[in-house]
This record gives C-alpha cells, structure tokens and sequence, in this order.
C-alpha cells in the first residue's frame, strides 16, 4: 500500500531535485561580490524553511495523536520531527557555509534566521533523548506529543523574538522591501523550495513505511512463530505501530479451577 | 477540559471556608518549603556564588548597561533551573502522584498551584539577588531602575513558572530527569530571556536609567500568554495513565 | 439495596509496551462483597487496584466501576474510592494532622471527621509529630486514615495487614474490615486468611485470570496452586 507513493514520490523528487541542481549551475545569476559559494543558498534557505514548517506540522500531528489518541499521529508527527532535526543540522551546516562565504565568519549573529535556526535545534535535539528515557511506550508517546506541542508553539515565537532583537547590519539576499529579487533567483529559488519539501517528504515517507513494516513483520512472527520467535524489545526513542502489542499469542489452558461467575 | 463532576454542598463546619483545591495544593507546598526549606535557599546561595563566579570570571569590578542585564538574567535563570529541579519531588517520592490524583478535583489545579509556588519562590529568591547584584556587581544605582526591573521580573516568572512547572512535570517521571530538565527549558525561555535582557538593559545603563522599552515588554507578555495558555491546556496528558 | 454491582470488568485488558499486565480479565463484584486477589508476584494484582482506582486507563475492555464507566467517568469515581497502597501517599515532613487535612480540603470535608478518625485509630497523641518520625505500624494507621477519610463505598486495598500488630490491626477493623459495609478489593499472598476474609476469590497470573469462584468452594490448596 506504501509502495506506490514511494514511487512516484521518489521519481517526482529526483526530477525536482535535478531540476534544481540544473538551475542552480547553469540558469541562476552569479553573485557579483559573493561569487560561486553564494549559490549555497538555494540549498540552505529551502532547507531552513521547511524544517521551520516541519516542526509546527510536528506539533499539530502531535495534537492530532493526544485528541485521537491513535498512535498512528505519534509515529508521524516522530517521524517528521526526526527527519526535520537531520535538515536542521544539513541547515546550519550550509548556513555556516554560505556565513563563512558571505562574510568571512563561521558564525555570525545578525543573521536572525540563522540565530533562530540554532536554538530550535538546540531544543528539539532533546526530543530523542527524552523519549528514549521514557520506557513505558504508552506515556513515551504521550510526553512526546506534549513536548511537540509545546516546541512547535515555541518556533514562531522564536523566530519572533530573534528578529526582532537582531540589528540588520549585513544586506539580506531575500531583501524584498528594496527591490525583490531578480526573476533568474526568483524561479531558481522555487524550485529549490519544492525539491526540498519534496526531499522531505520522501524521507518521511520513506521512514513510516520502513517502521510500518517491521512492526507488521513482528506482529506476524509473533502470531504464527509464538512469543518467542521475536527477540525482546529493548529501551526505543521510536514510537510503536499499533498492532504490535496486541495479544496475538495462541491462548493459553485456563488455570486448574473452573470458573462459576 | 474535563469536569469536576457534580459540586458538592458545603457541609456546617468545613474548614474555615471551602478551599479551592489549587490553594489547598499551593498552601501545602509552601508550608512544606517553611517546614523543611530546601529549594529556596540553594537558589540563594547559587545566585550569590554565580555573581562572585561572573566577577572573577569577566574580570570586571562593576558592571552596567547590557551586560549588568545579562548577568542578572542568566544568574536568575539558571537559578530557577534548580528550583524547577525539586518541584514536583514531593509528590514524586511519596509513593508518586497518586495522593493527589486520586482526589475528585480538576488535574490542571496541580498546575496551577505549583507554576504558583514557584512564581512565589523566584520572587523570593530575586528580592535578595537584586540586592546582592546591586551591592557586588551593579555600577549604576539601582533605586531608579527598581519600578521597571520589578515589572520585568514579574513578567519573566510568569514565563519562568508556567514553562518551568510544565518541563518539571515531564521530567520528573522519566528516568534523567535533572538532565532533562536544563536541556529542554532553556532553549525553550531564549525567547523570554531576549526580551527581558533587552527590556531591562536600557534600566541598568551607566549613565543613569533609561526608559522602560514596552516593545520588549509586550514580547514578554505575549510569551507569558501563549505558553500559559499552552501548557494550561496540555498539562492535563502529563498526569493521566 | 442497591442491585447494581460495584464492579463490572469484562475483557480487561492494560499493555506495557508488548507484555500485558492485564488480560482479558472479567469479573463482577455485587455491592457490599470482599473480593480477595491472589497471585504470584508480577500478576497484575497491583495494576488491577490501580485501574479500579483510576490511576490507569484501561487500554481493552470494559470497567464499570460504582456504575460509572472508566475511563470516561473516571472523575465521577475518585471521590469514592479509597485506596491503601504499599506507599503511604504521606507527605513525610507534614504531621498526620497536616497530612490528612490537605486531603479532606481536595475532598472538601469537615475539620471533625479528621479528628474523629484520629481518636478512634489512637493516634491523637502523635498525630503533631512529622510523619517520618513514626514507626511503620503508626504510619500504616495514618495511611489507614487517609484512605477512609472520605467514607469512600469503595475500598481498596494492598496488603492492608502489613506492618501492623495485633492491637493496631484490631483498631483498624472496623474502618476497613468487613463491618465497615464497603465493597472490598484485597490483594493478599495469605491463601488460608485471605479465603476467611472473602466473599469472592480471583487468581491472577500473567495477567490472566487463571481462578474465579466464590470463597466458599475453594480451599488453600487451590490457591496454591497458583503460586507454582
């Protein structure tokens, strides 16, 4: 049932993301002062823009799991934060780059995306951590949601407050107060947008099936192999599939007396 | 949100007077820090010890302006973390929630009632590290800054209590709680501290206090409001099982 | 007389992680009957108090519990039942009096019934002193009180004779033995006493209910077995 989204999900990225590249090298202007390395943007303000969105569709699937209380909405909202943490760090990674490039520093903190970028990934770095030291799967998922909840509320808020306490001193390429950018950038620039949403996506989807998978596998050997065909589940940050616990064990000879009530 | 069931009719001789259940929570945790004072005290004496560690470790007999802020701030919060640390521990240790879970009242009231205390504990804590700052550290006078820096400080608890008292209930039932605790609140106060820091700086400035940016102050405050509302609402899932 | 029963579970179920501490357990508790728990350690005795006690939901199943179904009406239940677990639920740097005022102030209750409750289990003399300067058999008493202070229909009860001598436990009796008139759930490893005391015996194992019957068809040996 995944494997067809996956399909066509992969195809469209690997169309978008070569669609991208091709763009980005031979259509989109060179930057006059900043040169070949400023092309590093398209790559790290798409990413920075979904992994910002990523994390509040984190939250709200997270609300989606504590109204429904269906642990379907847990593992995607998981999944999503998870994959969001990995474009977080390729995120910082470019925009140290593209700093490096742009204004000789590694680091600089006028740039209030960037800022921002920092510590909501200083936050939801602890995302894992939490849920791994949560044993019990049922409340893991449920103080997971609730810490999602909570961080995704918290990343407009961030960026809010960041921006607004940064002094503009270095000249920002997605200006559009001054004149907007050039259409070559412009159309470049959303593509890029969509290869990365798409990227992510895939990911996700990619991760849902995977898990979706192996706990079907598992519930399966349960049922035909016994419980102990299955190796014992150790400490997990990873949100169970429903299905998995329920008790598909062949039933058991009652005890000695019979019972009247 | 769910109901307390049907009200009760208040029966002759009740104590005194029919006490609100986040206040008879509220009342039993003060009286327990009276009685054994333990969470207030080590943030007094951290706060102190910090303002000495910032002394040596900037090498500045005074400090003013931003920086004063900075210091103050960072002190205060990291000295909350300790009191975020202990504050569901007695319910913790004594068998775990159970005692209050199983009394027929609304779960938020235990929300309420510590985020309560520990606005009450920090107002403590900072009516002596102002005056500790402002002796050890603070270049400039303190008494033209006071009115401001009071409404700053009264705004930061609020965040400080109401994202402090909800991280706290994570963390205490899992298994690292004092790391988790540290890790996922202060990223999570930046916000609160930007605005504090830049609310107040102006308050401590060397040549004299300036005026009170409401800007900052409103960023509080809506900080204050949509996590408030925010935990108030979620707080609720932490306890049931 | 109230022909609803006090507890209704029927296909009860409660998951940790992939192991089930509970189930498919169904049984019935007519009101004003002691129902007595057996089983080997592990057995789900104490998570069963805990779903009837509404601290946990349950996850399969059904529990009517008082006539209100859990988890929905959960918080119609919690000021009816008592529950005396291996915790004291006591705050230890508070006196009993402390303590067990906090308690009738979340359930709204007179200041008398505190000191009637202390008089009749004799800890008015030591009911001043923090809780964690009292022995256990002292402290098992003001736990004891907790628990009935709100004249809960139903009880439940961990182990309720641990810790306690003779004397305490004649004291205690009344409030929550089978003269009190309250439906009981006891957990007990006393095969021979726990039979004398109930009305209804459930055996537990793995979760399951492995024996079910009124006390008065079973005998020890039977609820050896389940130890085996």
């Amino acid at each position: 049932m995944h494997g067809k989204r996956l399909r066509v999900l992969s195809l469209a990225t690997l169309a978008a993301l070569t669609a991208t590249f091709a763009l980005v090298f031979f259509y989109a202007p060179l930057d006059a002062d900043q040169g070949f390395i400023q092309k590093i943007f398209y790559v790290h303000v798409p990413v920075a823009i979904v992994t910002l969105i990523a994390y509040v569709v984190g939250g709200v699937f997270a609300a989606l799991h504590l109204r429904t209380r269906d642990r379907a909405w847990d593992l995607r909202s998981y999944v999503v934060i998870h994959i969001a943490i990995i474009f977080n760090i390729l995120g910082l990674v470019t925009g140290a780059i593209w700093a490096k490039a742009s204004w000789g520093h590694w680091w600089v903190w006028d740039e209030p995306t960037l800022v921002s970028f920092l510590i909501v990934f200083l936050l939801f770095a602890t995302y894992q951590p939490l849920r791994f030291s949560i044993e019990d799967p049922e409340r893991q998922s449920r103080y997971a949601s609730v810490f999602a909840i909570m961080a995704g509320a918290f990343v407009p808020l961030n960026f809010m407050a960041v921006r607004a306490a940064t002094a503009y001193v270095h000249p920002r390429v997605l200006a559009t107060s001054d004149g907007g950018m050039p259409s070559q950038m412009a159309l470049t620039f959303v593509v890029a947008i969509v290869a990365m949403t798409l990227l992510f996506a895939l990911m996700c989807t990619y991760e849902i099936t995977s898990k979706s998978t192996s706990w079907q596998l598992r519930a399966l050997r349960r049922r035909l192999l016994g419980d102990e065909a299955v190796a014992p589940l150790g400490r997990s940050a990873a949100p169970a599939v429903d299905g998995a616990g329920t008790g598909s064990a062949p039933a058991r000879p009652r005890g000695t007396a019979e019972a009247t009530s | 949100m769910k109901e307390n069931g049907t009200r009760l009719r208040w029966p002759r001789g009740h104590l005194r007077h029919p006490m609100r259940p986040s206040m008879a929570l509220l009342r039993k945790d003060l009286l327990l820090e009276r009685r054994a004072p333990e969470a207030v005290p080590a943030m007094l004496l951290f706060t102190v010890t910090t303002f000495v560690l910032f002394h040596f470790g900037l090498g500045r007999d005074e400090v003013a302006g931003r920086l004063a802020a900075g210091v103050l701030l960072v002190t205060l919060l990291f000295a909350a973390i300790l009191g975020i640390n202990r504050l569901f521990v007695s319910e913790q240790e004594e068998g775990g929630f159970d005692g209050v879970l199983l009394a027929p009242i609304d779960r938020t009231a235990l929300f309420v009632a510590k985020a309560c205390a520990l606005f009450l504990f920090l107002a403590l804590v900072e009516l002596v590290a102002v005056a500790a700052f402002s002796i050890l550290l603070l270049g400039p006078s303190p008494w033209p800054a006071l009115p401001g820096l009071i409404l700053v400080l009264a705004l930061l608890n609020v965040a400080l209590a109401v994202v402090g008292t909800l991280v706290s209930a994570l963390a205490i039932r899992t298994r690292a709680r004092d790391l988790i605790v540290p890790i996922v609140a202060l990223p999570m106060l930046v916000p609160a501290l930007i605005a504090a820091a830049r609310a107040s700086a102006p308050l401590l400035a060397a040549d004299g206090a300036g005026a009170l940016p409401t800007k900052w102050l409103a960023v509080l405050a809506l900080y204050d409001l949509v996590f408030g509302l925010l935990a108030y609402a979620v707080f609720d899932f932490l306890l049931e099982d | 007389m109230d022909a609803q029963p006090a507890i209704e579970l029927r296909g009860l179920g409660r998951r940790y992680g992939e192991r089930a501490a509970l189930d498919d357990v169904t049984v019935t508790v007519p009101t004003g009957a002691t129902l007595v728990v057996f089983g080997p350690n592990g057995a789900g005795k104490s998570t069963l108090l805990r779903v009837l006690a509404t601290l946990l939901r349950p996850q399969e199943g059904t529990a009517t519990v008082l006539g209100e179904p859990l988890p929905d009406r959960d918080w119609a239940v919690r000021g009816r039942v008592g529950l005396l677990a291996h915790e004291a639920l006591l705050y230890r740097d508070l006196s009993a009096r402390e303590n067990l005022r906090f308690h009738a102030r979340l359930h709204k209750l007179p200041a008398a019934r505190i000191e009637e409750l202390l008089e009749r289990t004799r800890l008015a003399g030591r009911a001043d002193d923090p809780v964690r300067t009292l022995s256990r058999g002292l402290l098992q008493r003001v736990a004891v009180c907790r628990t009935v202070l709100h004249d809960p229909p139903l009880l439940l009860l961990d182990e309720p004779r641990a810790n306690l001598d003779p004397a305490a436990a004649e004291l205690i009796e009344p409030l929550i033995g089978r003269a009190s008139g309250r439906t009981r759930v006891i957990t007990s490893h006393d095969p021979a006493g726990g039979l004398a005391e109930a009305d209804l015996a459930l055996g537990l194992r793995d979760g399951r209910v492995a024996l079910l019957a009124p006390a008065g068809e079973l005998d020890a040996g039977a609820i050896e077995e389940l130890y085996r």
